[in-house]
């Protein structure tokens, strides 16, 4: 009985504790973190499965506490990725971190636990904020832009998801969360809502935008929470929408480009989380129960494999400073474990067999050949192709290999060591022993992926797409690094709306009416630059008796038209 | 014997408080008395509004003349919440004063200071209990006449011409609402409200009537600072000393949207006065000033004057609900006065802790407040609840707004509300980074007088109403909605 509250609850006392503790410890406070998902993890264990709770809001019943296999599973997967975050963040001593990165994760929890739309829009819209606090946490100006940008579009979807949930609830008189049609005005903002946070094609920018200026740590949680909610919403919202399958495909497809020409290594995994989601998108698009299964596996091992790859550049920003793959290289010489962890990150996410990546990426593949799909499984061959190519051996290679700039930082902190060893763990324990993993799945199935023509299948792909990658090197034709910024479809908020805004500006100063122009110039040498003038003052009756006149006019007007 | 006098006495307490204050002869007896007048109205207010919750009402009639030929007080859920609010501002605006005020004013001003306070506070809470036109004008007179001096106290030098602004628009306001009680006056013979109510609909003079409510209602859209005109609100909020500033925002204009809401809905009675095309202007109106307010917030480099355009977008909410017309609808455009009334007078609390240093709200000279961090949950607190994020008391009555809207189709009227948000978030942002994100240049702030205890008190008691009344809506929601109720005649 005493456990039976909604997890999220831990972590938002925790944000509290520490806000109001801190204070009087210090940072000392920050070795407790790790401590906080640990706990509460304890506790989401021997939650009991018919577990609810409910908040009552103006006439409306809110539900904080839905448990079943799927919202268990990404439980699961949150408290890991949050234990392992603060595990490695044990070096941040930045107060607006650590209670940003609690509230966040907590409402990651929240969010996926909400058995209502309300509920659900309060922790998305939570997300948002407290994530929107480790962007700005870089405290950098090009980090402070691209913060307010990513908190602009964040919250857009909270908003859409929040008149989806207003429309549902005016057609059907409830506002329960559960699988939705994607035609109806409801379903399709609420879609649209969802897709912004899985940063669908065309609304992704946000993605790539923020999350390579977050801080080392940031990132991390970052990578972790906000898209994986998305996926667990499609998951349970919109189980085997047909849309979803090509979306998905075009996901996994069109970063790979932006990835391979980008130079910061942060920015080309963030390009290669898209592509993830692509899978994982593609998966419940399918619906069927292997799809399924196949796209939360994957969020889970993608959660750990690209926290992992995140965490090693982290220990790059680190120790070097940036991330820039011009500027970086041969650093394998001085930071050796963190290169080997690397690479199995690199071996996860271009789903090596005996890693984790291959047994749930296998999943999806299989359950697109079941469903007659045979040139979008083609589509994710070569997205499969594609990750090995930029994730799994463009970041190694041109962080810890390359041409050696010279450059001999220390290596990683002990504590970032040991939570990607954590990780790479998982990733190794996932790999061989796949049935961990599947006994958590939600939904029925029977699979293994280990048969003979997936293994080959998979092995050949990787070693044509590493030898192409060696080809192209050795040939000079693979496109050099270089220090620049890639706007892709962005540039339509970043260049040209301001750009609209500057001109609209322009036209109404040269529009705006002749007198008032003429007066203003009679009259600026009486009036002090900063005070309060008798011209102002005749301009603001002015204003007001012109408001009035016409109220008048209308009422009176209107209330002949009455008669 | 007391009870039966409790509602006169919300208004006699501080009329008789205002003499007393300014003969005491120092400036701790003048506040001690204020705010001694203060919780005992405070606790008035919360027992009459407890006598009259689920639908019944208080008549009192002053000096025992019976209607309509004496003046009568009449209480039900509407002005028992607006009651409330004024008390509850009143009371946690003269906590913050002290230290706030002995900042900005000569000590032997302080007595006259808080006098002229005291008087406002008359003013206010007559005007949303009597029961009388009349004698409504007169108490918005005393209200005006009394925030005019409050306001020229500020500290910067332009304080005596907002003031005087202030004084010739909130005139131009009031002769309106002169006039047109004047015709009604002469349409009806009668002052009296629930009078007037009953003799609408039999008047022989219709264009006169007609006029008289034209005029009536400019005048107290002026005064509630309403989209068209709304002109005179910036350069007030602005430049009046901080703890004024908070106490108008939260007050002055939601009472004058009070009155509105009475004349229409009860006294003119919704077949006369809401045409459909005057709803509908009500409508544009509101969305109007949503749009508006907003953008001009973003542009704002003083962060008082954004506040105050912000209140001109807020004001446009409760102008759409009420458009609306219906139960939903105008249930939200109450509790949203109640509830923007509590946000808006944290945040001007929060910038006039700011100012105490620099003595200035411009925010290039605020930059850099990681100094004071515990101010930073007052502006997240208050500026999520402008976006309207759930957990804040903004979040619900939005949501009552965007319910309404869709249940009347009003496609267009959802979109703006949800507008509205995004644009809110750009201006909540703009001081948010300005205040703990830009990097300070001279830390200069820093030397100023340090806050003092009951401003933090005032902050934190404000802070914890934004969250509590956003979780727990049965209190604030169930009284707009008994007055909804019962003035659109709906019987639940």
């Amino acid at each position: 009985m005493m456990a039976e509250y909604p997890p999220f609850l831990n972590f938002y006392l925790a944000a509290l504790f520490y806000l109001l503790l801190s204070p009087l410890f210090g940072p000392r406070l920050r070795f407790l973190l790790p401590l906080v998902p640990l706990l509460s993890l304890g506790q989401l264990i021997i939650l009991s499965p018919d577990a609810s709770w409910s908040w009552q809001l103006a006439s409306l019943s809110m539900e904080w506490l839905r448990v079943d296999k799927l919202s268990l599973l990404f439980g699961y997967l949150f408290h890991l990725a949050a234990f392992i975050g603060f595990v490695y963040a044990l070096h941040v001593k930045d107060t607006l971190q650590q209670v940003s990165a609690l509230l966040y994760a907590g409402s990651a929890l929240g969010a996926v636990f909400s058995g209502d739309l309300l509920s659900l829009f309060l922790f998305w819209e939570m997300m948002a904020v407290s994530s929107s606090g480790l962007v700005f946490a870089r405290q950098t100006q090009t980090a402070r832009g691209a913060g307010i940008r990513y908190l602009i579009v964040q919250v857009l979807s909270g908003v859409l998801l929040l008149s989806g949930a207003l429309v549902q609830f005016q057609q059907t008189g409830t506002l329960r969360f559960d699988a939705m049609q994607a035609d109806g005005i409801a379903g399709g903002l609420i879609l649209f809502a969802f897709g912004i946070k899985c940063a669908f094609p065309l609304l992704h920018n946000w993605l790539v935008d923020a999350y390579p200026e977050s801080t080392a740590s940031g990132t991390l949680f970052l990578s972790a929470f906000t898209t994986k909610v998305a996926v667990y919403a499609l998951a349970r919202g919109f189980a085997g929408t047909e849309l979803l399958v090509y979306i998905g495909a075009i996901m996994t497809c069109f970063p790979i480009f932006y990835a391979v020409i980008e130079n910061d290594l942060r920015r080309v995994l963030a390009y290669s989380l898209i592509n993830q989601l692509g899978f994982m998108v593609c998966g419940v698009g399918l619906g069927t129960a292997l799809a399924l299964n196949g796209a939360v596996a994957h969020a889970f091992a993608d959660v750990i494999f690209k926290g992992l790859l995140f965490m090693s550049m982290g220990a790059v920003l680190h120790r070097v400073g940036h991330t820039l793959g011009s500027d970086l290289g041969g650093l394998h010489k001085t930071m050796p474990k963190s290169t080997l962890l690397c690479i199995i990150g690199a071996g996860s996410i271009s789903a090596f067999p005996l890693f984790s990546g291959f047994v749930t990426k296998s999943m999806i593949m299989s359950a697109m050949i079941e469903a007659g799909h045979d040139w979008l499984w083609l589509a994710l061959l070569f997205a499969s192709a594609g990750v090995f190519h930029h994730a799994g051996i463009k970041i190694p290679f041109f962080a810890f290999f390359a041409h050696d700039r010279g450059l001999r930082p220390k290596e990683a902190p002990v504590h970032m060591l040991f939570a990607m060893s954590m990780s790479a763990f998982l990733c190794l324990l996932i790999g061989m022993f796949p049935q961990l993993l599947y006994r958590l799945l939600p939904w029925q199935m029977n699979y293994w992926p280990y048969d003979l023509t997936h293994t080959l299948t998979q092995l050949q792909l990787l070693f044509f797409s590493a030898l192409a990658f060696v080809w192209l090197n050795k040939q000079g034709i693979y496109p050099p690094e270089l220090r620049s910024v890639n706007l892709d479809s962005d540039w339509l908020y970043r260049k040209y709306l301001p750009n609209m805004a500057r001109w609209l500006w322009s036209v109404r100063e040269f529009t705006q009416p002749g007198i008032a122009r003429v007066q203003s110039v009679i009259l600026r040498p009486f009036s002090h630059q900063s005070g309060l003038t008798a011209f102002d003052t005749s301009q603001l009756l002015l204003k007001l008796l012109l408001g009035l006149a016409i109220l008048i006019g209308i009422g009176l007007l209107s209330s002949d038209l009455f008669n | 014997m007391i009870e039966n006098h409790m509602t006169i006495m919300l208004v006699v307490l501080p009329m008789l408080a205002a003499p007393l204050i300014a003969l005491l002869p120092s400036k701790n007896l003048s506040w001690g008395l204020a705010i001694l007048t203060a919780t005992l109205q405070l606790y008035l207010a919360v027992n009459v509004l407890l006598d009259v919750q689920g639908g019944t009402a208080i008549h009192y009639e002053l000096g025992g003349w019976a209607p309509p030929w004496g003046i009568s007080y009449r209480l039900d859920s509407l002005n028992g919440l607006m009651a409330l609010l004024v008390c509850l501002i009143n009371f946690v605006c003269l906590l913050y004063a002290k230290a706030s005020i002995e900042a900005e004013i000569p000590g032997r001003k302080l007595g006259l200071f808080y006098a002229t306070w005291q008087l406002v506070v008359t003013g206010l809470l007559g005007i949303v209990l009597t029961g009388d036109i009349f004698n409504l004008f007169v108490f918005l007179e005393i209200s005006s006449l009394s925030t005019y001096a409050l306001i020229g106290m500020g500290r910067q030098r332009q304080a005596l011409m907002a003031a005087f602004q202030y004084l010739l628009s909130g005139t131009l306001g009031a002769s309106f609402f002169l006039i047109g009680v004047g015709l009604c006056y002469a349409a009806t013979g009668t002052l009296n409200m629930q009078d007037l109510a009953s003799q609408i609909g039999q008047s022989d003079q219709p264009m006169t009537l007609y006029s008289g409510f034209a005029f009536l209602f400019t005048g107290l859209l002026l005064k509630a600072a309403i989209y068209p005109l709304h002109a005179w609100l910036p350069n007030v909020y602005q430049f009046s000393p901080q703890a004024v500033s908070a106490l108008l925002s939260a007050t002055s204009t939601k009472v004058a949207l009070y009155v509105v809401v009475r004349c229409l809905l009860d006294v003119f009675g919704v077949e006369f006065s809401l045409s459909r095309l005057f709803a509908d202007l009500l409508l544009l109106a509101g969305s109007l000033a949503i749009l508006f307010g907003s953008l001009r917030a973003i542009q704002q480099t003083d962060l008082k004057r954004l506040l105050a355009y912000s209140s001109i977008a807020q004001l446009g909410y409760s102008v759409v609900g009420l458009g609306l017309l219906t139960v939903t609808g105008l249930s939200g455009a109450l509790v949203h006065l109640f509830n923007h009334g509590i946000t808006k007078a944290a945040l001007f609390m929060g910038a006039g802790m700011l100012a105490l240093g620099p003595g200035t709200t411009l925010l290039t000279r605020l930059a850099g407040g990681t100094h004071r961090p515990w101010l930073l949950l007052l502006f997240l607190t208050g500026g999520l609840s402008l976006i309207g994020f759930p957990g804040t008391v903004g979040f619900i009555s939005k949501w009552m707004l965007a319910l309404a809207a869709i249940e009347q189709g009003h496609w267009w009227l959802l979109v703006v509300i949800l507008l509205g948000s995004l644009l809110a978030i750009l201006y909540v942002w703009k001081f948010i980074e300005t205040l703990y994100f830009v990097p300070q240049n001279p830390p200069e702030t820093s030397t100023g007088p340090v806050p003092g205890r009951g401003m933090w008190l005032a902050c934190g008691l404000l802070c914890l109403a934004i969250v509590y009344f956003g979780l727990d809506t049965r209190f604030t929601l169930g009284v707009a909605m008994d007055a909804a109720r019962q003035l659109l005649g709906v019987h639940p």
